[in-house]
């Protein structure tokens, strides 16, 4: 008895100190330690004022992505690109002459969590803008936090379109700079039979309404439409159903993992490449490391940028990652899109003179930036920035060779006002 | 005799203080505590509402439910469909324009009224809890398979409110609200008053639940669970009781995700599923099951912990959470109350014989004066 | 009809997968009554012993060699997750023997700390591995009918496991023993068994068994530290409804869930056909409680 409640006490010690290493956390916050960045620089300088993030001689920014949970394997590239941008600004001098300091946060693919960390960020250390999101959920998780506490935050993924804060900047495509063109394209050069595959979620849904709108006002048809829930691991039935359908497309809004399986057991039912084509709209280089190129090989993708696209900036771009993380690692679109956001948000700063996030939304427009994927400008209006769309198709590398590409960026549209078709689809 | 009897108004007395303190303290958190602090307490404190009615059914009548994110979930739901509908003044909901619908499906509708939606938010998960309970207990399926049945229920409701994106907005869950009758939901005064809500219907709920516990179905309970064919044979029918108090449960379960809510502004289906469910049992652990105020306790030291762990440790937050399960189940079983009581217990003695010589020595000095 | 024929393929494929995910289960669970939520993470252990097993292939012997990898990855996994099962049995398992709720939320921390174990050591992004040549392609039986070669090699080794698994309980010594202490085991204990180490030793096996499986998984899904997640419950689900203690029952389980829910999914959709299964288990157990194949026994509880 005696033993066991000293043990006991013990326990309850450890676990009140791991408790109190937390709460400790949140006061230390304020100043500089913990999740700072590793620049020598930012940490050595000295507190971040509380109040305005003006003062004193670092400006915060915020980083919220997930490092824990299912979507961790997609986030964790870009919060390390994003900390590349940053890290280079600040050895460059900064902006406005000040270091960037950074605080990281975990959105552990869960959706309150993100609304929660990011009225920390704002609230509370009082960033000047915050970099981060990846699933449609997570920023619309975010979106109210950001319009009530008028913070900035800066979004770098593809997503579905028809939405426009002036709190966020969206430096991912939008649905007429991937899906539209992407159906054009493979209307053109492929066939007009699609077959639309998503993951059960709210942006495959989306892309697929407005892929079926478009189908049917350019003469394709759309034969089939299936979802699988998220973390689904069988793809034997739905591939059953694709070849009772027998499309010449099939449009992969698949997520994540299912893409691995759904690829794997492609390759083994026999269907290649060749017998198939399959288009996705999810699966960058990365992704394509973890399914394996082997299986990939020949299959289609449409994205904006590519770890192969062939500017001087890139050149730069992919040196500088493969140098700070090792070079096994690749680049991906939302990876640059992610590193592009950093700068696009220190050049609108710069011009504005201030963090200020009304002047910094005003200064932002027209901003034109020379990115890894080519030279972007900022739509003040909608507040994305013009891409190029490219499609791309795998290589035996696991690289992307592009077969396409617009001559020029393509005019962010999230509501799609300048297409006919897709006058119903919008409406608010 | 008289002794006994003191000591437990004693203890009556100094717990009631105690109680009070607390209470006082929460009421007058706003006053100094940051706007960011207090929104996570008022979050942690629904949190605390949904562990009490877990503890009511596992702490109490031993049967591990691991879907009570489903009952949370489901209340919050219910004021998430209501606080919608406001923000649109009763126009199609953003989400349902987007997944195709033209008008706003015949369920919602009365959830446009608080005198419908606000009940529901308690009664929808109690008549689920009603279903699933009639039929489980009546079959006697217990112990671990009805903690693996919860655990199947979490997967339907949570894959069927992911795949009905056009009534439940999907992944993103239903978001972007404006005002509850009438005040922002933005304005500090607005969320301070929702907080004391919150704390006012904590005290509510656990002064509800103590009643129950102590109360002769209580017992009947207690003796279920300890031994339920004795409990049977002696003549009750224990599968009655664990219905009755598995609705209470899920229906305690869905007002504090009404609440929850409020606080956070988002309910997606990722609140309701197996992780947030099985986090809810941790809660309880830590704290002490089967006792309130353990429920309580460990609900807001884990989730404090949780925040300030992941705000000063996002790479490796995840191994102290884990490492926390860990250790509550194996070296503290009864939790944090029960380590408490056993500490006070090994106390005791020592203070008593202290006392007594400060007594006698206080005769003395009495006698001789 | 050549679809229903490739669908009741399918339905047997999805079968032997779920089969192999649930055997260490239905040991660990079944036999020992310890509800280990980290069983999850032990198929993602071998999964992971499986890509590194490549890695060493790739890196160290000569690529005409490659193709045997998958059979010495198979051994590995084993080996690995073994030891792993080994070492929490005697550090955690064995102090909550007969409190199986709480094995749950112990096991279910510790599945934390190896996914982030995990994410430390490979990193967040998925792993791939890469299949051998002698798996790829298919049977193709009729026209239009083409079964794969890694399906059918999954249907095997769950074959193999299986009487594996049935000759080392029904046919050895060491089973003997096992099967004695989870029955009695103060009746074992006096008989002179030691019941301590047939506890960590079957534990280890059911850890082991997990490793296997998740070798198997590497060839039709993705690695990544939160795998073990997806397949944990429908695992629980399999052993609960075959019934708890026997092994058969979960082979009939495995294929109760598996079938059914194939033709539930081709008839509707995945997220439709997975919430039927799921109201068929639940509703299946209220019928049969103790599942679809029970040990008889004397006793009220």
């Amino acid at each position: 008895m005696k033993k066991n409640v000293w043990s006991s006490v013990v326990m309850v010690v450890l676990v009140f100190s791991l408790i109190l290493a937390g709460c400790g956390g949140n006061s230390a916050n304020n100043g500089n330690t913990g999740n700072t960045t590793p620049t020598p620089d930012a940490t050595n300088e000295g507190t971040g004022a509380e109040g305005s993030t003006d003062d004193g001689d670092t400006i915060k920014v915020g980083i919220l992505h997930s490092l824990s949970g299912t979507m961790a394997i997609s986030e964790v590239s870009v919060k390390d690109a994003e900390l590349m941008a940053i890290n280079e600004i600040n050895a460059a001098g900064g902006v406005l002459g000040k270091q960037i300091e950074v605080v990281i946060e975990d959105g552990a693919s869960d959706w309150p969590t993100f609304a929660e960390k990011a009225r920390k960020l704002l609230q509370q250390d009082q960033v000047a803008t915050v970099f981060g999101g990846w699933t449609s959920a997570s920023r619309k998780a975010m979106l109210p936090v950001f319009e009530e506490l008028n913070g900035l935050l800066w979004y770098p993924v593809q997503y579905e379109g028809l939405e426009s804060s002036p709190n966020i900047f969206y430096t991912g495509a939008t649905t007429n700079q991937q899906i539209v063109p992407a159906v054009e394209w493979l209307l053109e050069n492929r066939g007009k039979k699609f077959f639309l595959l998503g993951s059960d979620y709210v942006f495959p849904r989306t892309a697929n309404k407005i892929i079926k709108a478009q189908l049917e006002a350019s003469g394709g048809e759309t034969v089939a439409e299936e979802y699988t829930p998220l973390g689904h691991t069988d793809y034997s039935t739905v591939i059953s159903k694709i070849k009772e359908a027998k499309p010449d497309v099939v449009f992969n809004t698949l997520n994540g993992d299912s893409n691995v399986a759904f690829f794997k057991q492609l390759k083994d039912a026999g269907i290649s490449a060749d017998d198939l084509t399959t288009l996705s709209v999810s699966v960058a280089e990365e992704e394509i490391r973890g399914i394996g190129t082997d299986v990939l090989e020949g299959h289609l993708a449409a994205w904006n940028y590519y770890q192969t696209t062939d500017t001087p900036e890139n050149e730069k771009f992919v040196a500088a990652y493969k140098a700070a993380y090792g070079e096994d690692r690749v680049t991906a679109d939302p990876i640059e899109a992610g590193y592009i956001a950093v700068y696009l948000w220190a050049a609108a700063v710069e011009k504005a003179g201030t963090t200020d996030v009304d002047k910094v939304r005003e200064a932002a427009d027209g901003i034109e930036f020379n990115a890894p994927e080519g030279k972007v400008t900022i739509d003040g209006e909608t507040q994305h920035i013009y891409k190029k769309v490219l499609i791309g198709e795998v290589q035996a590398d696991g690289m992307f060779k592009t077969l396409h590409s617009t001559e020029e960026p393509v005019k962010p549209d999230p509501y799609l006002k300048g297409y006919e078709w897709a006058s119903g689809l919008a409406e608010q | 005799m008289e002794l006994t009897a003191k000591a437990s108004l004693q203890k009556k007395i100094l717990l009631t203080s105690v109680y009070s303190i607390v209470v006082l303290f929460l009421l007058l958190a706003p006053t100094f505590l940051s706007d960011f602090r207090l929104s996570l307490l008022a979050k942690f404190l629904a949190f605390a509402i949904v562990a009490i009615g877990l503890d009511l059914i596992w702490g109490y009548s031993g049967i591990l439910s691991l879907g009570h994110g489903v009952f949370f979930g489901l209340g919050a739901y219910c004021m998430g469909m209501f606080l919608k509908l406001e923000a649109t003044g009763g126009k199609l909901p953003d989400f349902m324009s987007w997944s195709g619908l033209s008008e706003i499906p015949w369920f919602w509708k009365p959830f446009a009224h608080a005198w419908f939606a606000l009940p529901a938010g308690i009664l929808i998960p109690a008549a689920l809890a009603f279903i699933l309970g009639f039929f489980t207990f009546r079959n006697r399926i217990r112990g671990v398979y009805f903690t693996i049945l919860t655990q199947a229920l979490v997967i339907i409701v949570t894959t069927l409110f992911i795949g009905q994106q056009q009534y439940t907005g999907g992944t993103n869950g239903i978001t972007g609200y404006q005002t509850i009758f009438g005040f922002s939901l933005s304005n500090q005064s607005t969320k301070t008053v929702l907080y004391l809500v919150t704390v006012v219907l904590l005290v509510a709920v656990f002064i509800l639940c103590q009643r129950l516990v102590r109360s002769r179905s209580g017992r009947v309970l207690r003796a279920v669970r300890d031994a339920e064919n004795r409990a049977r044979f002696i003549g009750y029918n224990p599968s009655s009781y664990q219905l009755f108090v598995f609705c209470v449960s899920a229906g305690i379960a869905g007002l504090a995700g009404m609440l929850f809510v409020l606080h956070v502004g988002i309910i997606s289906p990722t609140t309701m599923g197996i992780v947030p469910s099985i986090e809810i049992v941790l809660w309880v652990a830590l704290g002490g099951r089967g006792t309130l105020i353990g429920a309580v306790i460990g609900a807001v030291l884990v989730n404090a912990a949780k925040s300030g762990l992941s705000e000063t440790y996002p790479d490796s937050w995840l191994f102290f959470l884990g490492a926390l399960f860990v250790i509550v189940v194996v070296f503290m079983p009864r939790g944090l109350v029960g380590l408490f009581n056993d500490i006070v217990g090994k106390l005791k003695p020592r203070m008593q014989t202290i006392m007594q010589a400060k007594g006698s020595k206080m005769k003395k000095a009495g006698s001789n004066g | 009809m050549e679809v229903q024929l490739l669908q009741l393929f399918n339905g047997i494929s999805v079968s032997s997968i779920l089969l192999l995910i649930a055997l260490g289960l239905a040991i660990t669970f079944g036999l020992m009554n310890v509800i280990n939520m980290a069983h999850g993470e032990f198929i993602m252990i071998g999964a992971y012993s499986t890509y590194v097993t490549q890695l060493f292939f790739t890196s160290n012997i000569p690529a005409d060699y490659f193709g045997y990898y998958f059979v010495l990855a198979i051994l590995v996994s084993f080996a690995v997750a073994f030891i792993f099962g080994f070492v929490l049995e005697i550090s955690l398992i064995r102090f909550l023997y007969g409190r199986p709720l709480d094995s749950l939320l112990a096991t279910w921390g510790v599945g934390l700390v190896l996914q982030q174990l995990a994410r430390s050591i490979f990193g967040a992004p998925n792993v791939a591995v890469q299949a051998p040549a002698w798996l790829n392609g298919g049977l193709e039986v009729m026209d239009g009918i083409i079964l794969p070669y890694k399906r059918l090699f999954i249907i095997a080794l769950v074959a193999v496991v299986l009487l594996a698994m049935y000759l080392f309980i029904y046919r050895s010594n060491a089973g003997r023993r096992m099967r004695a202490v989870m029955q009695n085991r103060e009746m074992a204990a006096c008989l002179g068994i030691s019941t301590r180490r047939v506890d960590s030793m079957t534990f280890a096996i059911g850890s082991g068994i997990a490793g296997i499986a998740g070798c198997a998984i590497t060839l039709l899904g993705s690695i990544g530290p939160s795998l073990g997640t997806y397949y944990i419950v429908d695992a629980f689900m399999v052993v609960v409804l075959g019934g708890v203690g026997k092994l058969i029952g979960s082979v009939f389980g495995a294929l109760g869930i598996g079938v059914t829910g194939t033709f539930f999914e081709y008839w509707t959709n995945a997220s439709i056909g997975k919430v039927l299964v799921f109201i068929v288990i639940i509703a299946f157990l209220q019928w049969k409680p103790k599942g679809l194949v029970t040990m008889r026994t004397r006793s009220l509880d």
